[in-house]
């Protein structure tokens, strides 16, 4: 889709477009993103937030392009290609999938375009491949992950079993549960990637004798699974990353999901001003409930608008440090960068609770204070 | 491991292969009578989630929208005959795979355009949830359980339609000559659309069974497309006896194999690796049956045409 | 000349021309698009000696694609990071020695799915060809050395002697000239005994073994051939993203190969290019003007089928004249 949006035409559409203003060249932001097939709805959250805050400050230097990459890597190459070559775009940003991130990252920020992340942190991008062009605002994969084994711990389970699914992703995850998890294993499992009937898996947890179980599966992996863990009726506590449990996808599980335990870096009810005027301009703008990632969508617009306020994008050094700064307000709250361009944040865990009629989060402590990812050593920046 | 959890694993094999019979049916019986390949037959499944999704959604019964997912699956099943699958049928497989392959796109993209880009949600009836003891120690959800009596009561139901009454014996004439049958005065493209919509409701009613325990949501019908070509590949094209027996023998291989064999490799090495190797060729282990099969018995192990 | 001669010609002149028309607009990215062309044409050419000349249906030539793909990717990633790959050879960023490479690990694939596969036929080869495709690409989802799901970057594109790579309009020249290479295989294969034979294999397989000759070793070297030339392709096609990962061995990507063949018109020289080009641009201009892109992709295809039999060439050069 080539939605080519000027920002202050969504905003006054009644032909008062503002004259003059124009000093520099207008910021042209490619958007590749998942707007068609099963992962759509992430897409549609991340460009959604990412729309709403560039329709809020209505600055019409602002001209964004969406496309779908359909999530296949190739795509999203060609897409990038043409956002590169053609449109000539200052900033690429929108990939939703580590394994797209992969394939167009690495050659957009050695040509020295920016690429914002609003979703997917490969541990590579935050280490070893580490670029000065490459900002990531939603987190590093293994954060969340990490999140919930320091949760565990602080919940006092002792024999936990972790399941995810067997790709790059799911063994980071696993990984990152164990980072900060001190207890036992009941039992580690991977499950194949896609795979959306877990009678085997929950017999397995349901033999093992686990006081909790930790999963990573995201999407419909996760609605599947966590359905059919409330109808086997195990018992054991049900921890996991915001992917599984996020507003997109609550409405699906139902009644099922209530009282998972879930580690995310957003939820609708921290409190700061930029956060409730987010929620609540989400809903009226769109009739649905924010998910975490609608929060990074806007989150990565408020960025590149705070940079663009300070600097020029065709001077690529200012531009930088003005990104670098992160001087927005965040629906976080305190949003800092560490040294690899990754956020250094809170992490809270969430509850699943129910308000009226509605699935939602309820933030009921804090995981990790200020965290960095454990790759920020590695980066030489 | 407990005897309890080999019984538990066995039933959830047999309940996935009881899954698999519901697709590979109606896809075999397509293949058997028209000749035809569908792809867009994982659509179908689809459909038939979505339509109990919303209607038990509209109404807060999953009953209705059981009724709902076979009245719209094979109305679905039904329009794409007449439309489009009807002038394929004299055609090579090429175009077959090529005009059902865009068929898929139509669908799941028209989907998502009806339902939005988010999962839909769908639960069991609460008539069937809880769990049942079996004799050993073991538990099983009863809605799992009910699945594999619904399996059976329509592997039995195709049986006697087509064993016994005049609508089978048109079919199982239109698998052996076609010529015959149109010469004995049957209206075979009233037969054609007849089976094809069987077949496409019993793909509808398997989406809405699986919706009720997985997600619904756009996509969800292609990898148990693939799965269902793997069954009807295994027990022999055509052969409603066959697609009964792949779709057994897959459903537990893939079960049992993601089941034992971490446990097997754990033997020899780390836990963390014997996870990750078991479950890699877990993952491959039913397309290894089914090349083992085909190598030996090239025409699948119960044939329609000998 | 017939006139399928000179709607290939016109064809192949067109590839060739679009992208110095693209350098003289300076729209770089058409070359870029010409590029992806005429790799995915030679990916179908290769497709199309097994599918068009012998008539075997394979469903897992992504397989052969992801093979030679990864060829490049993981020979590449040994010569950028200095370590053997096995046995104490080193890797390369030859894009010759890696085509041959690819060629000849996507050609034993070949042989060994071949020798089984082949024994069957119609549908159950379809499927069978699926089934060893599905096994490669749960391989590569869940081994981890080279990436898993997350693919493989190739950080420098590889080198062709003489020629800078990087640059679009001779990496470009490069896949055009491999194509026309690929092109020319088929058609002398196509007009030799071996392609005769191939194709009255096709027809009639009673009067080929009448004659003498075994249908099987035939078919076989065919598949072999028809992999290999696709693993070029797939070598190729990851240099152009700089990138290789599961998806190029995915059901999807057999699938689309088949589809532009079908798109082009079954066993005809001109078919896979036809067809890739057709298949590219409606997917780049589609996708820039809706959300809803593959809708319409698919009403495209449906109306192919339904009223454009025997493809582009079937509808610009009249229907082949066998088959």
């Amino acid at each position: 889709m080539r939605n080519i949006l000027k920002t202050g035409l969504a905003a006054f559409a009644a032909g008062t477009l503002s004259i003059g203003l124009a000093q520099a060249e207008p910021v042209k932001v490619g958007m590749i993103t998942t707007l068609s097939g099963g992962g759509a709805g992430l897409g549609v959250d991340v460009r959604d937030g990412f729309m709403l805050a560039v329709k809020q400050v209505g600055n019409d230097e602002l001209e964004v392009i969406v496309e779908d990459d359909a999530r296949k890597p190739e795509l999203a190459v060609q897409i990038a290609d043409k956002m590169l070559q053609s449109d000539k775009v200052d900033i690429l940003t929108g990939i939703i999938w580590s394994n797209l991130a992969m394939a167009v990252v690495p050659n957009t920020v050695n040509q020295g375009t920016f690429y914002i992340s609003p979703n997917a942190g490969p541990s590579q991008l935050a280490g070893k491949m580490c670029n000065e062009n490459y900002f990531n605002v939603a987190w590093q994969n293994d954060n969340l992950h990490e999140a919930a084994g320091a949760y565990a711990n602080s919940a006092g389970h002792k024999n936990v079993f972790i399941m995810a699914p067997n790709y790059p992703a799911g063994t980071d995850a696993l990984t990152g549960f164990k980072r900060m998890y001190e207890g036992e294993l009941a039992g580690e499992v991977y499950t194949q990637l896609g795979q959306t009937d877990y009678a085997g898996e929950i017999a397995q947890i349901r033999d093992s004798g686990a006081d909790a179980v930790f999963v990573f599966l995201p999407g419909g992996m996760g609605i599947a699974f966590t359905k059919q863990y409330a109808q086997a009726g195990v018992g054991a506590p049900l921890i996991g990353p915001a992917f599984s449990f996020g507003q997109d996808i609550l409405g699906a599980v139902g009644d099922a999901a209530l009282g998972v335990k879930n580690t995310s870096q957003w939820s609708k009810d921290i409190d700061n001003e930029t956060n409730k005027a987010f929620v609540e301009s989400f809903q009226a703008e769109y009739g649905r409930l924010p998910s975490l990632y609608a929060s990074q969508g806007f989150d990565t617009a408020n960025l590149i608008l705070s940079a663009m306020e300070k600097a020029d994008v065709k001077d690529k050094d200012a531009f930088r440090a003005a990104l670098k700064e992160a001087d927005f307000k965040s629906t976080r709250g305190d949003f800092k960068f560490g040294n690899n361009n990754h956020p250094i944040q809170d992490i809270y865990v969430r509850e699943v609770v129910k308000e009226g009629d509605v699935l939602t989060n309820k933030i009921i402590g804090v995981a990790l204070e200020d965290h960095q990812d454990a790759y920020a050593a590695e980066c030489g920046m | 491991m407990s005897t309890a959890l080999l019984i538990e694993q066995i039933l959830n094999g047999l309940q996935f292969g009881v899954m698999l019979f519901l697709m590979a049916a109606g896809l075999t019986l397509i293949f058997g009578v028209m000749g035809l390949i569908n792809l867009a037959h994982g659509s179908l499944f689809m459909v038939g989630a979505f339509a109990c999704a919303a209607v038990a959604a509209a109404t807060g019964s999953f009953w209705l929208g059981l009724v709902a997912s076979l009245a719209a699956a094979a109305a679905a099943g039904a329009v794409i005959e007449i439309l489009v699958i009807r002038r394929l049928y004299d055609r090579d497989h090429l175009d077959q795979v090529l005009a059902t392959f865009a068929l898929i796109l139509i669908f799941s993209e028209g989907t998502r355009w009806v339902f939005g880009s988010f999962p839909l949600y769908l639960d069991i009836p609460p008539l069937l949830s809880g769990a049942v003891r079996l004799p050993g120690g073991a538990s099983y959800p009863l809605y799992r359980l009910a699945v594999i009596g619904v399996g059976v009561a329509v592997a039995v139901g195709l049986y006697l339609l087509i064993s016994r009454t005049r609508l089978g014996m048109r079919i199982r004439a239109g698998e052996s000559d076609r010529e015959m049958i149109a010469a004995l005065g049957v209206d075979i493209r009233t037969l054609y659309t007849l089976v094809f919509a069987l077949g496409a409701a019993l793909a509808g009613l398997a989406g809405a069974l699986v919706g009720a325990l997985q997600s619904v949501q756009v996509g969800m019908g292609e990898p148990v497309l693939i799965l269902a070509f793997v069954v009807i590949v295994i027990g022999g094209i055509g052969s409603i006896k066959g697609a009964l027996i792949g779709s057994l023998l897959v459903g537990v291989t893939e079960t049992l194999g993601r089941f034992l064999l971490p446990r097997f490799f754990a033997v020899f090495i780390e836990p963390s690796d014997a996870a990750a190797i078991g479950a890699a060729i877990a993952s491959m282990l039913i397309y290894i049956v089914m090349a083992l099969v085909l190598a030996v018995r090239p025409q699948g192990l119960f044939s329609a045409n000998g | 000349m017939t006139r399928e001669a000179i709607v290939t010609a016109v064809l192949i002149a067109a590839l060739l021309a679009a992208p110095f028309a693209a350098q003289a607009i300076d729209e770089p990215f058409y070359i870029t698009l010409a590029t992806r062309i005429a790799i995915l044409a030679l990916a179908a050419t290769g497709l199309n000696i097994a599918l068009g000349l012998g008539g075997l249906v394979s469903f897992g030539h992504a397989a052969f694609f992801g093979i030679g793909g990864y060829a490049a990717g993981i020979l590449a990633t040994h010569a950028f990071n200095g370590e053997p790959l096995f046995l104490g050879l080193p890797g390369t960023n030859d894009m010759i020695v890696i085509w041959i490479v690819g060629a000849l690990a996507a050609g034993a694939a070949a042989s060994l799915i071949g020798l089984i596969s082949l024994r069957t036929s119609g549908v159950y080869f379809i499927m069978i060809t699926l089934a060893f495709a599905q096994m490669v690409y749960y391989f590569a989802i869940s081994w981890p050395a080279y990436g898993g799901e997350d693919g493989l970057s190739i950080y420098v594109r590889n080198a062709f002697p003489g020629a800078n790579t990087l640059a679009p309009m001779p990496f470009f020249l490069i896949c055009f000239g491999v194509l026309c290479t690929g092109l020319a295989a088929f058609r002398s294969l196509m007009n030799s005994r071996f392609g005769a034979a191939l194709q009255a294999g096709r027809q009639n397989e009673v009067r080929l073994a009448a004659v003498g000759i075994a249908p099987f070793t035939i078919r076989l070297a065919a598949f072999v051939i028809s992999a290999m030339l696709t693993a070029v392709a797939g070598a190729l096609f990851a240099d152009l993203n700089r990138f290789v990962s599961p998806s190029m061995l995915s059901w999807h990507m057999s699938g689309e190969l088949i589809v532009l063949i079908i798109l082009g018109g079954v066993g005809r020289l001109g078919g896979p290019l036809a067809g890739a080009a057709l298949f590219v641009l409606f997917e780049f201009a589609l996708g820039g003007i809706t959300e809803r892109w593959q809708l319409f992709l698919g009403l495209v295809l449906l109306g192919v089928v339904l009223f454009a039999r025997g493809g582009v060439m079937g509808l610009l050069a009249g229907r082949a004249r066998h088959g």
